[in-house]
């Protein structure tokens, strides 16, 4: 903004703010009416939707959903988008790092004096998008979902590996056969013919990159986890 | 920084003790001469006239005391007598009621405070007392976590308005970066609380979000490792975490909302874009301000009289 512009700008606004009524008891109203309704939502959302618990938190246990409270879904999704382990970082951190220090800096890069949305195509059309690319995201891990059940053919000994997978929620990141998700982690449908025995239970209890480690698993379950991977070939 | 100039109060919209005095010779109370009240009334009263008069004026005299020592009436009523400019709509209360479900939050917090014990064999049962035993627990435990989604939503709308409004444009660029702060903290808020009622959800989808900070380039590593406070998540992360969600965080946002909120109070809130100033200049002869008043087809009082805007908020008539 030029020196001339700030200067119009100011000049303008305080004409404008003449014209304006005072904030009591005008501005003040409004506000009142909208803390209102904030608190009436908040009640009615309390009583008709409950402050539920699930099963206590137990590292041993292998029934769990890691899922985020909603609004932390595009960001979740975000690393279902970018899957390559060598990107990841860039969703993880790079990604919503450089959105922010965009956010911050804003002002400082966008200077002009236009402020009418529709006379600012750029802007206007970069945070457009930027809602949309979240709307998408939420939704989409709003309607991702993490099966705990695997539906699949597989030989009587490996049953109690299946089931070990399907309880501890494997495929709210990973695809194996139909059911899952497919990411933030690699597909788990070929594993064996990818990487070893002992590479998998070495991946359990590890916990590559995002993945939380299960090395609290009673050593049984992991036996039979592995011994069901590994036969997937 | 513009210094733009303060709204003049009427005087019969004003409790008295906040007035200013007037300036002499020009009504009022003098300065230097003892008010009135403390002169001595020359009738008699009755002792119940007397309680009943001390009574009325008691609250305007407590008043009147603490703004002696305060010297805060004139910023009090120059923010609550502010104008906002002409064309200021619904869409402003937005940040008001972001602010508002803050408070909200709060106050639960403090509630649920009072009952719940930040440790890894406690945090569940003392949670599952404050919904199942304490009178209104789940109540005011639902209201908190409702009130999280409610407050993220009204944050992200309230940073659309003043994205699409251009109001982070000068002179407000200062309020822009410390709002986009605020939601920082906000979102480290949300992600902080998640864990607290510690049962299966919050925990593995707090290994989870510790992970993926972990993956961060360069401080990925410290940050996970600070963040989950041992090698497995456990009873010192959850200490960690209260102590984010329950003091650090909670302090730098209201310190943020009070810097935010000054500013706001000092530069005014914008204009919607749309509205525009329709006459060319504020310090334009009269003459002229008659001419482009007339060719707007708009009367105004002031320029109907054709006295000059006087540069004391007093030039428009509250459209
Ligand atoms: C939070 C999401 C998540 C969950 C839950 C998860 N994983 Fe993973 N997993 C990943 C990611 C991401 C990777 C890739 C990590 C990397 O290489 O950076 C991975 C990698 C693996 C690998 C190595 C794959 C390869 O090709 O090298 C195996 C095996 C594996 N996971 C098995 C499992 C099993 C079994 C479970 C359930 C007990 C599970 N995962 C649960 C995210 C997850
Ligand atoms: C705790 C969170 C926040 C609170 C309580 C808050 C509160 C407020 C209030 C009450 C106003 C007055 C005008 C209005 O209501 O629109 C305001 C103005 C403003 N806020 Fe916020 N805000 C918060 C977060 C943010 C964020 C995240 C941003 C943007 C990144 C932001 C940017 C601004 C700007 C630029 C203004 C000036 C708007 C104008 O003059 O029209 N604020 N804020």
């Amino acid at each position: 903004m030029k020196p001339q512009d700030k200067q119009k700008y100011l000049e303008e606004y305080e004409f404008l703010k003449k014209k304006g009524k005072p904030f009591f008891p005008y501005a003040v109203m409004k506000d009142s009416v909208m803390a209102l309704i904030v608190v009436a939502v908040i009640i009615a959302m309390s009583v008709i939707l409950g402050a539920e618990q699930g099963p206590k938190a137990d590292p041993t246990s292998t029934t769990y959903v890691p899922r985020p409270e909603w609004y932390f879904f595009f960001l979740f999704e975000l690393l279902r988008v970018i899957k390559p382990p060598e990107l990841v970082p860039i969703a993880t951190i790079g990604i919503p790092t450089i959105c922010m220090v965009l956010l911050l800096l804003l002002p400082f890069y966008d200077r002009g004096p236009e402020r009418r949305p529709e006379r600012r195509p750029i802007a206007t059309t970069a945070g457009i998008i930027t809602i949309i690319a979240m709307a998408y995201l939420t939704y989409l891990g709003a309607t991702g979902g993490a099966p705990t059940e695997v539906e699949m053919q597989v030989s009587k000994k490996y049953e109690a590996g299946k089931e070990v997978v399907a309880g501890a929620g494997c495929l709210a990141c990973h695809k194996l056969g139909e059911n899952g998700n497919n990411g933030p982690g690699p597909e788990l449908t070929h594993i064996a013919s990818r990487i070893p025995r002992a590479a998998i239970i070495r991946s359990v209890e590890i916990g590559p990159g995002i993945m939380p480690s299960f090395r609290e698993l009673p050593p049984q379950k992991i036996e039979q986890l592995a011994d069901f991977l590994s036969s997937l070939d | 920084m513009p210094s733009f100039p303060k709204p003049k109060i009427p005087d019969a919209v004003v409790p008295p003790p906040l007035r200013k005095p007037g300036k002499p010779g020009s009504g009022g109370t003098p300065k230097g001469q003892a008010p009135a009240d403390l002169k001595e009334t020359p009738e008699r009263k009755s002792a119940g006239d007397k309680m009943l008069e001390v009574g009325k004026e008691a609250p305007i005299d407590a008043l009147g005391w603490v703004d002696q020592r305060l010297a805060a009436s004139g910023f009090l009523t120059g923010m609550l007598f502010r104008k906002v400019p002409k064309g200021t709509n619904w869409f402003y209360t937005l940040g008001s009621a972001t602010l508002f479900a803050f408070i909200v939050q709060a106050t639960t917090g403090v509630f649920l405070a009072m009952f719940y014990t930040p440790s890894a064999t406690q945090a569940y049962s003392s949670i599952a007392h404050i919904n199942n035993e304490v009178p209104l627990g789940q109540l005011v435990h639902g209201m908190h976590k409702w009130g999280s989604s409610v407050m993220v939503i009204l944050i992200f709308l309230h940073m659309g308005r003043t994205f699409f409004f251009g109001a982070y444009k000068y002179p407000r660029e200062l309020n822009w970066v410390i709002g986009v702060v605020l939601l920082i903290l906000t979102m480290t808020m949300a992600f902080t609380g998640y864990l607290l009622p510690f049962d299966q959800r919050s925990f593995w989808a707090s290994i989870v979000g510790i992970n993926i900070n972990g993956t961060g380039p360069v401080v990925g590593p410290y940050l996970s490792d600070f963040l989950r406070a041992g090698p497995e998540l456990g009873a010192t992360t959850l200490s960690r975490f209260y102590a984010i969600h329950m003091l650090l965080v909670p302090g730098a946002i209201i310190a943020l909302i009070g810097a935010h909120m000054y500013l706001v109070v000092k530069l005014g809130t914008t204009a919607p874009p749309w509205v525009k100033a329709e006459r060319p200049k504020v310090a334009a002869p009269v003459s002229q301000l008659d001419a482009g008043a007339n060719g707007n087809g708009r009367v105004n009082g002031n320029r109907v009289n054709g006295a000059p805007v006087d540069g004391e908020g007093n030039g428009g008539s509250a459209l």
